[in-house]
């Protein structure tokens, strides 16, 4: 193994233990959530300063291959992308934390008719996989799983759309839960929010392996629908 | 390959050092007023490719072409060609400084002392102008009459494009002009090539990527005798289509 290849391996297992603390923060984010467990939300709160370690160690272990190597073509795009996946994940993590003080907010588990009219868990399980899932893309390099992966975020967006209406039709028969349903609501956006910043980092693989460009693609295309 | 005119081409061009084929059925067209780099591993062909576009390569025993190179449209090779006229239009800086054992005055002018010049003040013109255009002038203008082998390397080579300037050539032959200097100097060397893009069309061989990347809008991979990828050289250091061309620009050939 070259010189270089091994410090784009250095590189990419830098990103992907940071990958892990986010996936803890996702994850029990869920159960945080489910539960209205404010102790598990302070420990995902309390995570965000490694995950912004992580995040700042990348960006440093990336410029200095800048500088030190002068990467071209491939070994290029490769940084690249690191470098915006680096930015992505801690993205997530910073949703994470968000989601982590709404659960603060409340007292109470939410209420599971809420919670099964809005399709929240359901929107939270296909965020959680596609975060899963695009880590597998980027460890086996695979551009083909990560154009699955965008297609899925397809399906979050739809939950979205739909629980403004949801929301409201709600809070007409339960004006009594205001603050919950307002929670729940902002969890779901920043669940959308997952669901975008995952898809930003599979079009980063696709871009380091095949040298394309489908984040603009996918955005006119959002626009046209 | 691009809108703007094409300067030099080449059809189908073979080249032979007695048995041995050196250039395999190269096709390429350079762009006019533009900085068309060659790149590739030792001996793969780029610098006697460089050479045949002056016609560097007639003295050496055994070699021959076969296919045509075209300046301006006319074939350099053909029998009513003569060579000398040839060099006078397109001129040749070596990878080593060689400036003569002479004054710096007289480097700069000798081409045109050849061609017969004796004008005092057209040539003290002509010195001046090249001395400009090398972005040597300021360092040099108080000791014309000093010995060229004084000057520093980078300064020296400078001088060398400085008298490949005197005799107005368009196109202007680099075989590795900076690998000799430090890198102040070669950061000079880059910057004049930028500025002299305006007015000439330039070929330049370079083993160094970063030196192709910075300075050439067109690059050229060349691999045992073959022109394996022409492009622009943005797309040539950002997405190569070539794995060769990949494996050699990312260090990892062989």
């Amino acid at each position: 193994m070259q010189h270089i290849d091994e410090e784009l391996r250095r590189l990419r297992e830098k990103l992907l233990e940071m990958w892990d603390l986010v996936d803890y923060q996702l994850t029990s984010g869920r159960d945080a959530v489910m539960n209205a467990d404010h102790e598990l939300a302070d420990r995902i709160i309390k995570l965000e300063r490694k995950v912004n370690n992580y995040d700042i160690k990348i960006d440093r272990m990336c410029e200095n291959f800048f500088a030190l190597y002068t990467p071209v073509a491939v070994d290029l795009r490769t940084v690249l992308a690191m470098l915006k996946i680096n930015t992505n994940l801690e993205r997530i993590g910073d949703t994470a934390e968000g989601m982590a003080h709404f659960v603060k907010k409340i007292d109470r588990p939410f209420d599971p008719e809420l919670i099964e009219l809005t399709k929240m868990m359901e929107m939270y399980d296909q965020a959680l996989a596609m975060f899963r899932e695009c880590r597998v893309a980027l460890v086996q390099d695979d551009p083909k799983h990560a154009k699955e992966i965008i297609k899925l975020d397809k399906a979050l967006n739809k939950i979205y759309r739909k629980s403004d209406v949801v929301i409201t039709k709600y809070l007409q028969a339960n004006p009594d839960r205001i603050p919950e349903a307002l929670a729940l609501l902002s969890i779901i956006k920043k669940l959308e929010r997952v669901g975008d910043q995952v898809t930003n980092m599979a079009e980063e693989i696709i871009f380091y392996r095949e040298a394309k460009v489908v984040k603009h693609k996918r955005k006119k295309k959002k626009k046209d629908e | 390959m691009t809108k703007k005119q094409s300067k030099l081409e080449a059809n189908n061009l073979d080249a032979y050092y007695g048995d041995f084929q050196a250039l395999k059925n190269i096709n390429i067209a350079m762009e006019e007023k533009a900085v068309t780099a060659f790149i590739g591993p030792s001996g793969c062909g780029k610098s006697t490719f460089l050479r045949t576009l002056n016609r560097m390569n007639d003295y050496i025993d055994g070699f021959r072409i076969q296919g045509q190179i075209l300046l301006d449209g006319r074939d350099i090779y053909a029998t009513d060609v003569r060579v000398d006229e040839l060099r006078k239009e397109v001129g040749m800086v070596f990878q080593k400084p060689n400036p003569f054992p002479k004054t710096i005055y007289e480097n700069v002018v000798y081409g045109l002392k050849i061609q017969g010049i004796k004008d005092k003040k057209i040539l003290q013109e002509a010195c001046e102008k090249s001395l400009q255009q090398a972005a040597l002038w300021n360092e040099v203008k108080d000791k014309l009459d000093k010995s060229a082998l004084a000057l520093s390397g980078g300064q020296q080579q400078r001088l060398c494009i400085a008298r490949a300037l005197a005799i107005q050539p368009s196109v202007i032959l680099m075989d590795e002009p900076a690998s000799a200097l430090d890198p102040i100097s070669t950061a000079k060397i880059e910057e004049l090539i930028h500025e002299l893009k305006k007015n000439y069309t330039i070929v330049i061989v370079t083993h160094n990527m970063q030196q192709a990347g910075r300075v050439s809008d067109h690059t050229a991979f060349f691999y045992m005798g073959e022109l394996v990828e022409y492009a622009k050289t943005k797309t040539m250091f950002t997405s190569p289509s070539d794995t060769r061309t990949q494996n050699y620009i990312t260090g990892r050939f062989g």
